[in-house]
């Protein structure tokens, strides 16, 4: 066989092997995912049951209950009111306070929405600055 | 003193952007002057920036509140090691510090082939002077760290309590040396392409030290960050595919690929599109970490939030991918190899195996912590992948990778004979099958990719051994030498053969224990009082008792309250070890609603956790405890200060709260309080951290200079003799 042939052979071989991995790839990231939302869309949309939803917000002031296994509280979206309630069991990170940022996949139940054990994680506050309006030009 | 730092970095970008201009002039018109006042802008850069990080540190370690990002990242109280560190903990201030390492970095390379490389080294000058022009523009126009309060306040919000580890003070100095340091292999990757000078190994060879050094920082600066979450934070684990721990692992990835390709083409003139590709894809997935933590484009627990920088950012990495891409094109006939593979049983191929792995991971990598945004473009919603996605496609990529590591160094260059196959991996394959089936017997069948780790991880170590064993019997047999000797005489004559087996046996260590602390770790979250016991794999963990304590700072203050365990672990019967879970409550700076009792409870949380390492096992424990009986206590505290208000002496004052601190801790004590506890028992976790100094050794060795060439010429006769030792004549 020509060399020429050889390699166009190769390189059809090689992408559409490419190709079927991709496809692979989409697939069973589709499958694998769950859809990022905000309290807003939670309320919007109407929740399906059993579904995941990966929930980011930030914690409503005087919201958190301890449990006796977590904690129960409200997420409210980063720039308005709507918030939902999540009832969480597991590991609750150090940084978890009321007014953090926080991301966690819920399922809803109910009325609530029920947090995956160990799910629930809170942006380091050392990096999440809330704005910087104190500052004055040198 | 803010004035000359901004005045220094005002200076930084005049001089980045008149050294991108006389590089460039002296590089189109072959004039050596203009030519070496470029490369002189790069130190006169180096000088102001360290002028400028220098006040930074000034002013954090004197806590001048005047500053913004000292008030707001710092305090009196905060301990000395832990102020120089909480310059890099904000924005601006880590922004510095990537320009200071860059120009640093850029300075040394430049200085090192002053005298070489005179095509390449001016354009290589200007891509670097264009990394420093961007990053000063931010900090002169975006993010400055020498903004002023109007009024400075008494007292700083302190570094936060999470970051006061001793891993924190050298993890982000390490990452950032990591992706400033990819970036001078880009540089002068676009300058050989630029100037079509990519036959030549010759930057190559001056820029591979470099990557390699990027590689063993960014591995460091990645490891120091599993150690910290590990010990530090209360979850147990060491990763947890977080998209900025992702952005941190691809140009690691892709780094570690880079590094093995270049010898293709050093040895066999191989891989050259390959090569090229991989460095500029590594530079600019070294931008790309730093971008994902700025712009808060993926949501992400260590992102900087509130920031501008994300258009940028984009700007940056769009016109690195494009030039990149149109520079491999336009100079693809120059990059055609200069030798073919000729065997699929040769050194090459195994390494070209290990970069589809490794690039394979990386893009796999890539795909998960973008998927929100692809899945957004693809469908119209935003989704995200979870670890077990992400576990399903590396396991069995890391699993290869581990493979390949040991077959690598053996096997011979060009083509394996049977006779070398069978000298080389007889020995390694039989005693790692060998172990492979005592490890099924004793259990470890039940996870199949974990045996297949382990097997794969002693075959790395059995071979690399072997390497070592017969390259020392040669040396003592040419030179009569001791055992020891011959063993440090042969490493230091290669150093960088020797310290790259090193690598791989750490490799090796590291993902045996990740496999291991993966697939056979016991975790159990539980609510106990004292006196209750749990049972977590073989051992009985008892509460004990509680404890509980009021810290000071070093001026006397009340630093913290901490309510902790004593948590006895016993294994049938036998005491192993006596662990002492705590967390701890530091006041919150917020003053506004908040009683002097209560803001204790209102600020910031850490945790102390309690762990027995061992080289078989880590027995780890983390607790939270249960205050809610405490809260009628703290509530009526702050209603008897409130009612004292102005009524007290503040020394007064001061005493009465650390008294009723004090109440407040021993009253939880007796109370026999419950907490919940999240013990685990995990096997072999050490290794992961040996593992992890093998590799920085191995690094070090490999990165250490060589002997002279003079030195190193062996005879003819003496060059046979080990040919024919090792049976690759």
């Amino acid at each position: 066989m020509p060399p020429a042939r050889k390699r166009k052979i190769r390189l059809v071989v090689a992408l559409s092997a490419a190709v079927l991995l991709a496809c692979a790839l989409v697939y069973t990231s589709l499958l694998s995912s769950s859809e990022s939302v905000t309290p807003s869309d939670l309320v919007a949309v109407k929740a399906a049951a059993d579904t995941a939803y990966t929930l980011t917000g930030k914690v409503v002031d005087g919201s958190v209950r301890t449990t006796d296994g977590g904690v129960d509280f409200r997420v409210r979206d980063r720039e308005g009111a709507t918030s939902v309630p999540v009832s969480y069991s597991g590991a609750v990170p150090d940084p978890f306070r009321e007014g953090r940022e926080v991301i966690i996949t819920v399922r809803k139940q109910g009325t609530t929405f029920v947090g995956e054990r160990d799910s629930l994680v809170t942006k380091c506050p050392s990096k999440f600055t809330e704005d910087a309006t104190q500052r004055a030009s040198s | 003193m803010a004035t000359v730092g901004r005045a220094l970095l005002i200076l930084a970008l005049v001089v980045a952007l008149y050294g991108i201009a006389a590089s460039l002039y002296g590089a189109v018109r072959r004039r050596d002057e203009f030519i070496a006042s470029g490369r002189r802008s790069v130190y006169a850069i180096a000088a102001l920036v360290t002028g400028a990080f220098a006040i930074l540190e000034y002013a954090f370690l004197t806590s001048d509140f005047t500053f913004a990002t000292v008030a707001s990242h710092s305090s009196t109280t905060t301990p000395t090691f832990y102020q120089a560190a909480a310059a890099w903990s904000s924005q601006e201030g880590s922004l510095l510090l990537w320009l200071w390492l860059l120009s640093l970095w850029s300075s040394l390379v430049l200085f090192g082939v002053r005298k070489q490389l005179r095509i390449v080294t001016p354009w290589a000058t200007a891509v670097l002077l264009g990394f420093a022009a961007f990053f000063a523009s931010l900090l002169v126009f975006k993010e400055t760290p020498f903004a002023l309060l109007a009024v400075a306040p008494a007292e700083g919000a302190g570094l936060n309590p999470l970051l006061r580890h001793p891993s924190m003070m050298i993890h982000p100095p390490m990452l950032y040396s990591g992706y400033t340091l990819f970036t001078i292999p880009f540089a002068f990757g676009v300058a050989a392409l630029i100037t079509r000078q990519v036959r030549a190994a010759d930057w190559i060879r001056a820029t591979r030290r470099f990557a390699l050094a990027a590689w063993l920082f960014l591995g460091i600066g990645i490891l120091l960050g599993a150690r910290w979450s590990y010990s530090e934070l209360g979850w147990g684990g060491y990763w947890a595919w977080d998209p900025v721990e992702n952005a941190s692992l691809l140009p690691w990835l892709t780094g570690t690929a880079l590094v093995h390709s270049i010898m293709i083409q050093e040895k066999r003139g191989m891989l050259k599109i390959w090569n090229v590709s991989l460095v500029l894809a590594t530079g600019t997935l070294a931008i790309l970490g730093t971008f994902l933590v700025r712009s808060g484009i993926l949501d992400s627990i260590h992102a900087f939030g509130a920031s501008t920088l994300g258009v940028p950012f984009v700007i940056l990495i769009a016109i690195m991918i494009g030039g990149s891409i149109a520079l491999v094109v336009w100079r693809r006939e120059a990059l055609r190899s200069e030798n073919r593979l000729d065997s699929l049983l040769s050194r090459e191929a195994i390494f070209l195996l290990n970069n589809l792995v490794l690039v394979a991971m990386a893009f796999v990598v890539f795909w998960g912590t973008f998927w929100p945004l692809i899945a957004e473009a693809l469908t119209g919603t935003r989704r995200s992948l979870g670890p077990p996605w992400f576990d399903k496609y590396t396991v069995p990529l890391a699993i290869m990778l581990v493979l390949l590591s040991g077959i690598g160094p053996v096997i011979a260059w060009r083509k394996a004979t049977a006779a070398n196959a069978r000298r080389n991996f007889l020995l390694p394959t039989v005693a790692a099958l060998g172990i492979g089936v005592v490890l099924a017997a004793f259990g470890a069948a039940s996870r199949p990719a974990a045996l297949a780790m382990f097997v794969c991880g002693a075959f790395v170590v059995i071979s690399v051994g072997q390497e070592f064993w017969r390259g020392v019997g040669v040396r003592r047999a040419m030179t009569g030498e001791g055992p020891l000797r011959a063993l440090r005489s042969l490493v230091a004559r290669n150093r960088r053969r020797y310290g790259g087996y090193l690598v791989h046996v750490g490799m090796a260590l590291l993902f045996i224990g990740v496999a291991a602390s993966t697939a056979f770790n016991s975790a159990r979250d539980v609510r106990m009082t004292p006196g209750q016991t749990t049972r977590v794999g073989d051992y009985q963990f008892t509460y004990a008792k509680a404890t509980s304590r009021v810290s000071t700072t070093q001026a006397g203050e009340l630093e913290k309250i901490s309510f902790g365990a004593i948590v006895n672990v016993t294994r049938d019967g036998e005491k192993i070890v006596t662990l002492r879970p705590e967390r701890s409550y530091f006041p919150s700076r917020d003053l506004a609603g908040l009683g002097p009792v209560g803001r204790f409870f209102e600020g910031e949380a850490t945790s102390e956790v309690g762990l027995k390492a061992g080289i078989r096992r880590d027995l780890w424990t983390a607790m939270t405890p249960d205050i809610r009986k405490l809260m009628p206590t703290i509530e009526e505290g702050d209603r008897v200060f409130a009612a004292a208000a102005g009524k007290l002496a503040p020394e007064l004052e001061g005493q009465a709260l650390g008294a009723a601190l004090n109440g407040i801790v021993n009253r939880y004590v007796d109370s026999k309080p419950a907490a919940t506890f999240r013990v685990i028992t995990s096997p072999l976790v050490t290794w992961i951290w040996l593992g992890a100094i093998t590799v920085f050794l191995g690094g070090l060795i490999a990165l250490w200079p060589g002997p002279d060439a003079a030195r190193r010429q062996v005879s003819a006769s003496y060059k046979a003799r080990v040919a024919e030792e090792l049976g690759r004549a």
